[in-house]
């Protein structure tokens, strides 16, 4: 299994836009929007933090969304499309460890990723390091489990990888949509905010474990149970050729 | 000795019957080739034997294992090459047979293997920039890392060049001579012909005939073939009533004539009673491609 993690990691750090995206492009984004004094003022809107304070979470968003829902399903779709999964048949290994190990490599980037953010965040512009570091890993976690077992279900359903790509984009959007990566969150009404809070990957819940109280248990509640649900149907629908 | 026993066996798509009652054995050590045009039921009927399929009937050992019920040990028995099986673009070659040498309890010496390949100075190419003969050779490698007992290859030499498809001819006949029971998945006759011991000829679904390519021939033994331009229109009726002649056929403008006994002086006796020439003569024996066309009513290649 080790050995399967280990090759899928080298190539995904052959993809250099994948790797662009998935694991740079939060800090970079950040180190932008940073760069506007506007943004790094405390604003009232947000209780007197910064902007850039207050989009933190919404940087996690990207990173969770490109991995679980860009990188994941079209990986997965092609590897069938291309009959990897169906050789990996023929062989002593069940081709669900490559699931398995996507899903894995995937981890390893995201945690990259946004430990990349803190410290960019930290280091340049002075973002604390969450408050509550613990829920903060079990809503990270979460997260991405949960727009992991999305992404498989993309890929499970999908007839081939460029319907994979097609699907997988429009849930994309609604994420980065609801996670106030296009609009901040403040701009959005009360109504979607309290939709997005709930839906993966639980962008309120990093919110506020990194820089307010305590996540709402409730939205982790849904975000677990979203992966088991998701989870449990891509794997009994999943086609493996 | 038979390692491969396949009784009626039947699978069904969508009501659609792909293979309709196929029996055959192979015995430990030869190229058992299965031959037949596109859609005829071969790789179906191989899925079944690898157990990637289940039959809808019959019954299937390979090795005294049930492919579905012994799926775990059967897999690391049976080596097996897929028809259409891509690799990731960017994995090295290297990293791959390493990944799937990983997967067995006793794999081959992957490097040696690349070696006996003539793949030994692409370990480090990525999949994507291999040629089509180079990807084939990656893929019989990959069937062959576990040390398998019996290796399944379809449709092997599909897409490949003359000469990339002559040398993997020979590969195929080393993996025989290392002692491995070969299953040989194709539609090209000449490629059954030169590597096969025995042939499993499937039409339609069904089971037209399994024999040696001298057997299979020899069932059309006897029959000829006279090729020639007439240098003047001529009336095929002619011919066609001559009790040598089976068949006559027109391509252009040379006529095919096709069957037994003193069929050359039967053809040239009217062509001279009707002072016409035939002009670019050439007399052929029946090969593979006659048998096949006997045994399932149409030509292999159209």
């Amino acid at each position: 299994m080790l050995k399967i993690v280990n090759t899928e990691w080298k190539l995904f750090l052959r993809e250099p836009s994948m790797v662009v995206f998935a694991v740079l492009f939060p800090a970079i984004l950040l180190l932008v929007l940073g760069a506007i004094p506007a943004l790094r003022t405390p604003d009232p809107n947000f209780d007197n933090q910064r902007f850039i304070d207050a989009f933190m979470s919404s940087l996690v968003v990207t990173a969770l969304a490109f991995l679980g829902l860009n990188k994941l399903p079209a990986t997965v779709a092609t590897y069938r499309e291309k009959g990897v999964l169906r050789r990996f048949s023929t062989t002593p290994v069940h081709p669900a460890r490559l699931l398995v190990a996507q899903v894995l490599v995937n981890l390893i980037a995201g945690v990259i990723s946004i430990v990349l953010l803190m410290v960019v965040g930290r280091a340049v512009f002075d973002i604390d390091l969450p408050h509550h570091p613990l829920w903060f890993l079990v809503t990270f976690l979460l997260g991405m489990l949960s727009l992991s077992a999305i992404g498989l279900l993309v890929a499970a359903w999908a007839p081939n990888a460029r319907s994979a790509g097609g699907w997988a984009t429009v849930v994309f959007m609604l994420v980065m949509f609801f996670g106030g990566v296009y609009l901040p969150r403040f701009l959005l009404p009360d109504f979607l905010n309290v939709i997005g809070a709930y839906l993966p990957p639980g962008v309120e819940a990093l919110q506020q474990s990194w820089l307010g109280a305590a996540p709402d248990p409730v939205h982790l509640g849904v975000l677990a149970l979203v992966t088991v649900a998701a989870g449990t149907v891509a794997a009994k629908s999943f086609r493996w050729e | 000795m038979a390692i491969i026993e396949v009784v009626d066996l039947v699978k069904t798509y969508d009501r659609k019957v792909a293979v309709d009652g196929v029996s055959f054995t192979v015995d430990e050590g030869e190229i058992f080739g299965i031959l037949g045009p596109n859609g005829a039921g071969k790789t179906t009927t191989v899925e079944c034997v690898e157990g990637l399929r289940s039959p809808d009937g019959g019954t299937i050992r390979v090795d005294g294992l049930d492919p579905r019920r012994d799926r775990a040990e059967l897999r690391t028995r049976l080596g097996v090459q897929l028809q259409q099986s891509e690799l990731p673009d960017r994995i090295r070659v290297g990293e791959a047979l390493d990944l799937y040498a990983s997967f067995y309890r006793d794999p081959a010496d992957w490097r040696e293997l690349l070696a006996r390949l003539g793949l030994a100075d692409r370990a480090k190419t990525e999949y994507r920039k291999l040629s089509g003969g180079q990807k084939q050779r990656v893929s019989i490698a990959l069937a062959l890392i576990g040390k398998p007992k019996i290796a399944v290859l379809d449709e092997l030499t599909t897409g490949l060049d003359p000469q990339a498809r002559r040398d993997t001819w020979s590969l195929v006949e080393q993996v025989r001579d290392a002692g491995v029971t070969v299953v040989l998945v194709t539609h090209f006759m000449e490629e059954a012909e030169r590597l096969c011991d025995r042939i499993a000829v499937i039409d339609a679904g069904r089971l037209v005939a399994v024999d040696s390519p001298a057997g299979l021939v020899s069932r059309v033994d006897g029959e000829q073939r006279v090729r020639f331009r007439p240098t003047a229109p001529l009336d095929v009726k002619l011919l066609e009533e001559l009790p040598e002649v089976s068949n006559v056929e027109q391509h252009g403008p040379q006529l095919v004539v096709t069957g037994t006994g003193n069929l050359l002086h039967a053809v040239t006796s009217v062509l001279a009673r009707n002072q016409i020439v035939a002009a670019d003569l050439r007399i052929e024996q029946a090969g593979l491609d006659d048998a096949f066309i006997r045994l399932t009513g149409r030509a292999l290649t159209e």
